[in-house]
């Protein structure tokens, strides 16, 4: 299933600045009926209408699964990015009426935990502020590690405290605090499972220590969410629909495939869930794939591509779509 | 190795050193052999943080080339059920780090991954190497009692006395193959028992 193809239609019923950083964006529905019930980590894709493009960004839903009066996001300002997280600061208005695709989840609690350790990093907070909110329904065993640059960019940090008190343990970069992260891995009891997201380093750290550390992988889950990266321009053949297109500098090529109006389907939009998969047709040239999806071994079969993160570089492309 | 039949049928695999701060060994009989296999894969000084809890069974040989392998603690026991205390007792103290080897007959490695399983470690994150006889536990559908050691097919329920054809279809949580009377439509018909999980 594509969410490309289930949408819902909502308002901005409120829009809140958070930090300098940050601000918070609630939606309700148009019709007034309640949003479909969600589960702690899952995430949303907000379409942007700006001017001829349209924008597709995921974001965490970061409210309690046990209201779906509303949902509500946090979007953090990347002055340096393609522009979704910009659009959403400068023109999103309470009142707005907005596309969002329904909730998806790709970094759900395994509920066969014994407990959950949750380390977070930056905005990376966004989806525990939904799962330790249905945990704490539960009465569900969980303990969040939360490291910010600095207490005011420290998203949430003194709600969590307020709410959750001693299971939330800050860490703040600039008074040089640090997770002791092999003495928390090793202290946790048999039946613990890990939940980290934020930066790519922050993720790539505590999952190879988790690994050296004897964690088997079922019990390690992380949340990568990439935005595509920018690169030269490049023509593409799409086989199926007969067309031809040029995939732009700071566009993706997913995005450019919406663009010339295929529907692909998609989930995450940053590499990991497997949707957008698209097999080549023929290809001259070098792939550039920055996908976590596909193995390497399909990666040098230049037989595959996933639209939403990787690009390409050479002469022709023809792609099945 | 048992050929994979129907989906819950169990699949072994064969022992190998994994990351991690300790390690638990359960086995049984030739289950032992699997342990010194993966030890000559080891690296230096991977037992020092191994605990094997072995039940020899009536032969009573391997314990000295357990032995060799200078775990930090070695528990031999005469039955399952006795070492079942001290599996658990460990599992209870035992913190995210601990990799758990079982290895041995079906019945060895089913029960201990139940015990495990209640601790809450993930079934497909323990390694498993099947060594010896292939005597299944059986649970009857009928009475709910489980014989164990049953090498033949049809085998007599040691409970309620059905004679039950043994099946593939196995429950992890009761770490038992799921025996169902062969003849109720007529009790007097009684196939030939052959001896085939020997």
């Amino acid at each position: 299933m594509s969410t490309g193809t289930t949408k819902l239609d909502v308002v901005v019923s409120d829009v809140v600045p958070v930090n300098e950083l940050v601000t918070r964006f609630h939606f309700r529905r148009r019709d007034g009926q309640l949003l479909p019930t969600f589960s702690g980590g899952a995430h949303v894709v907000v379409e942007m209408r700006d001017g001829e493009r349209t924008r597709l960004n995921p974001y965490s839903l970061m409210g309690s699964p046990l209201d779906t009066r509303e949902y509500t996001i946090s979007v953090r300002r990347d002055d340096a990015g393609r522009g979704g997280s910009l659009f959403m600061h400068r023109h999103v208005r309470r009142g707005h009426e907005m596309v969002i695709s329904y909730p998806v989840n790709l970094f759900s609690l395994d509920l066969r935990a014994r407990k959950h350790l949750m380390l977070a990093g930056g905005i990376g907070i966004t989806p525990f502020m939904a799962q330790t909110a249905q945990l704490a329904a539960d009465g569900g065993n969980f303990e969040l590690h939360y490291t910010c640059r600095t207490a005011s960019l420290g998203t949430y940090a003194d709600l969590l405290r307020q709410r959750y008190e001693r299971r939330v343990r800050l860490y703040h970069d600039d008074r040089d605090e640090r997770i002791e992260l092999d003495r928390l891995l090793s202290s946790q009891p048999l039946g613990t499972h890990l939940y980290v997201c934020g930066p790519s380093g922050m993720i790539g750290w505590v999952c190879d220590r988790a690994a050296a550390l004897g964690w088997p992988a079922e019990t390690v889950h992380f949340e990568h969410f990439a935005a595509p990266q920018p690169g030269a321009p490049f023509d593409v053949t799409l086989a199926v629909s007969g067309k031809t297109i040029r995939v732009g500098e700071q566009q993706s090529l997913l995005e450019a495939i919406e663009a010339a109006g295929v529907d692909p389907p998609y989930l995450c939009r940053g590499g990991v869930c497997g949707q957008c998969e698209t097999n080549v047709i023929a290809h001259d040239g070098n792939f550039i794939h920055n996908d976590h999806w596909l193995s390497e071994e399909e990666h040098r079969s230049c037989k595959k591509i996933m639209p939403c993160v990787s690009r390409f570089e050479g002469r022709s492309l023809v792609l099945e779509r | 190795m048992a050929a994979k039949s129907i989906i819950s049928r169990p699949v072994y695999g064969t022992l190998s050193p994994q990351p991690g701060k300790h390690h638990l060994f359960v086995a049984d009989a030739e289950g032992a052999l699997a342990i010194t296999d993966l030890a000559a894969k080891a690296p230096d000084g991977f037992f020092a943080d191994a605990h094997i809890i072995f039940i020899p069974g009536n032969e009573g040989q391997h314990v000295a080339a357990l032995e060799a392998l200078k775990p930090a603690q070695l528990y031999q026991g005469p039955t399952f059920a006795s070492a079942l205390p001290r599996l658990k007792q460990t599992l209870a103290n035992a913190h995210m780090g601990l990799r758990l080897y079982l290895a041995g007959t079906e019945g060895l490695i089913g029960q201990a991954m139940q015990a495990a399983l209640e601790a809450g470690i993930d079934h497909t994150s323990i390694q498993t190497e099947h060594r010896g006889s292939l005597a299944r536990r059986v649970q009857c559908v009928h009475c709910k009692g489980i014989t164990e050691n049953v090498t033949t097919q049809p085998a007599t329920c040691s409970h309620c006395g059905l004679l039950l054809l043994v099946r593939d279809h196995y429950s992890r949580r009761l770490a038992a193959f799921q025996g169902v009377c062969i003849n109720a439509e007529d009790r007097s018909e009684i196939p030939p028992t052959e001896e085939i999980f020997r």
